[in-house]
């Protein structure tokens, strides 16, 4: 039954100008699994993202969320169903305090987004709430640091408790890794890990080793295409995986 | 604290300023400091340059001067029909071009304000080329003379007072806090589940329901209502104003309408005359390229640098 699945994609495909993005691509995240969709540079992970949370829309195929077409849904309608992204490039309000990013998500289940007229006092009684999702992440102590001034691996992990804020049943994450420092990379996989206790999460992730260490499933893209999907073990011994893929980067999967 | 006491000083000038100088003045002043407000409330905090923006102040003033000129209402009820009105413009206005982004939804307000622009210049009822003249100030609620310019300057302070504090509520409220979020990053806000042209379009709407209220006490000030404030110049000055005086911050607009509005007084009168608008786009451009922040916004920087 399609219930097992939290998200599926039917034939989705996206062109640009007669160039095709995404090229077919049929996707089924069961639920409760951390699922990875890797390939090389250009692959087309970013256009799916794009396309499952309509920053994009898909030229054709079908998004099931939960078995209901969201196909025709607009970003911020999706969002409140429960899929929430992340994005390549850090997604951070710059110069809201920690806690205030945090707090603008928690504030939408609130129904006072709309209210002009009131005093945003009546915001600090999500504080308490907002704190323990920054602990959770290790951002605990700089709950009323400006965000611009976090360290990269930081801002991450910010983005992170932002998104969990909002409680979402599936979380796109796109290179929560990318461009960090080892160190930060294993705290920020350790946080996908906990965070994936009661959710399912699909991330776009360069690093092999994060992906053996977190991924149940892997999807690998290429040129737009699924290449083939499966466990770590069956998808790395993949001869055409190791070609277009692990080849460029085995220095990585030893490191 | 610091900043009560600021706010409470500033009241207290405002209170004796009439005696000190001419009131119609600080009239026009605080007429075209709260249009500025309205203004920045869209560019400074939502980050929507509109250049039309006269529109709604021009529309505020001849609906109020058409109701206080054709049907008796009380000065009050004048003023609220004018912003109600503008209020209403600027919701499709704001419908029409809030999807747009950049120098789009710039473009856009430029071409609805103009299409208004028109419908005043040939509309029966505004005069035309002449404007509405000798609108009567009336009774305050039925019992205080307005045309007493005294009277007068301590009500537009009222609505003065009202606009910006609305502003200021709004930047500090909830619904603020989202349009800030929008601002820092729309991508964001809208993963968060925010749709965030609903947003921007309730942002506008306050924006130019104040500008109306602005343009209806003017009307009533000056007992006039005119093309002038309908033309595009207009939706120039207060982009100036704005710049000059420090977008994005609290207090900018109302120095930056100060600063304009009593230079243009003062060169006005003297030889410089010819030469307002020469002076004016110079110190706009020294502005822009000197002083990003603005007067206000400059201010704040030397403030943090030394006691931050
Ligand atoms: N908005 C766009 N317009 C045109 N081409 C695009 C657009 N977005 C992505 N592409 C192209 O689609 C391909 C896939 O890009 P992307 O999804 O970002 O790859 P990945 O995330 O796998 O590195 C690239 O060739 C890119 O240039
Ligand atoms: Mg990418």
């Amino acid at each position: 039954m399609s219930a097992d699945y939290v998200l599926e994609t039917q034939n989705l495909i996206k062109e640009f100008k007669g160039f095709t993005a995404v090229d077919d691509v049929s996707l089924k995240i069961q639920r409760g699994h951390i699922h990875a969709l890797i390939g090389p540079n250009g692959a087309g992970k970013t256009t799916v993202f794009n396309l499952l949370t309509k920053f994009l829309t898909p030229t054709s195929g079908k998004i099931l969320f939960n078995g209901n077409d969201i196909t025709s849904m607009k970003s911020a309608a999706i969002a409140r169903r429960g899929v929430v992204r992340s994005f390549q490039i850090s997604a951070v309000f710059p110069h809201l305090s920690v806690l205030e990013n945090v707090r603008v998500a928690l504030q939408r289940k609130e129904g006072n987004s709309f209210h002009f007229w009131k005093s945003d006092k009546v915001l600090n009684r999500l504080d308490d709430r907002a704190v323990e999702l920054l602990e959770s992440v290790g951002l605990g102590d700089f709950a009323g640091a400006k965000t611009v001034d976090l360290s990269y691996g930081r801002k991450r992990a910010l983005e992170i408790a932002t998104t969990l804020a909002l409680e979402p049943e599936l979380m796109l994450l796109d290179e929560p890794t990318q461009g960090m420092g080892h160190e930060d990379v294993d705290v920020v996989a350790d946080l996908i890990k906990r965070v994936s206790k009661d959710r399912t999460i699909l991330m776009v992730e360069h690093n092999l080793h994060v992906v053996s260490k977190l991924a149940d499933q892997i999807t690998v893209l290429q040129r737009g295409a699924v290449l083939t999907e499966g466990d770590y073990e069956s998808v790395s011994a993949d001869p055409r995986v190791q070609e277009a893929y692990l080849g460029v980067a085995a220095d990585e999967v030893q490191a | 604290m610091k900043i009560s006491k600021l706010y409470i000083g500033l009241l207290g000038v405002a209170l004796v300023a009439p005696f000190v100088m001419y009131p119609v003045l600080l009239m026009k002043i605080l007429c075209f400091a709260l249009f500025a407000c309205a203004f920045n409330l869209l560019l400074g905090f939502v980050g929507l340059l509109s250049f039309g923006h006269a529109v709604f102040l021009g529309t505020g003033g001849y609906v109020t001067g058409y109701l206080m000129m054709n049907t008796g209402l009380t000065p009050e009820l004048g003023i609220l029909g004018g912003t109600v009105a503008a209020a209403l413009l600027g919701a499709i206005y704001g419908k029409l071009s809030v999807k747009r982004e950049g120098i789009y939804f710039a473009m856009v307000t430029l071409a609805l304000a103009q299409l208004m622009f028109f419908v005043f210049l040939q509309a029966p009822f505004t005069g035309g080329e002449d404007g509405m003249q000798g609108i009567p100030r009336g009774y305050l609620f039925g019992l205080i003379d307005l045309s007493d310019n005294l009277n007068m300057y301590y009500f537009v302070l009222a609505v003065f007072l009202f606009g910006f504090w609305l502003i200021n509520r709004t930047v500090h409220s909830p619904f603020g806090q989202v349009l800030k979020a929008i601002r820092e990053n729309e991508p964001r806000a809208t993963s968060l589940g925010y749709n965030v042209n609903d947003y921007k379009w309730v942002a506008f709407i306050i924006s130019a329901a104040l500008s109306g209220l602005a343009g209806s006490t003017k009307t009533l000030v000056f007992q006039l209502a005119s093309l002038t404030d309908v033309h595009w110049h207009m939706s120039g000055e207060v982009v100036l104003m704005t710049l000059l005086g420090g977008m994005g911050t609290i207090f900018g607009p109302l120095v930056g309408a100060a600063a304009v509005v009593g230079l243009q007084n003062f060169l006005s009168g003297g030889e410089l005359g010819n030469y307002v608008h020469i002076i004016m786009g110079l110190i706009f451009i020294v502005c822009v390229l000197a002083f990003r922040g603005g007067i206000v916004g400059e201010i704040q920087k030397i403030v943090k640098r030394n006691f931050g």
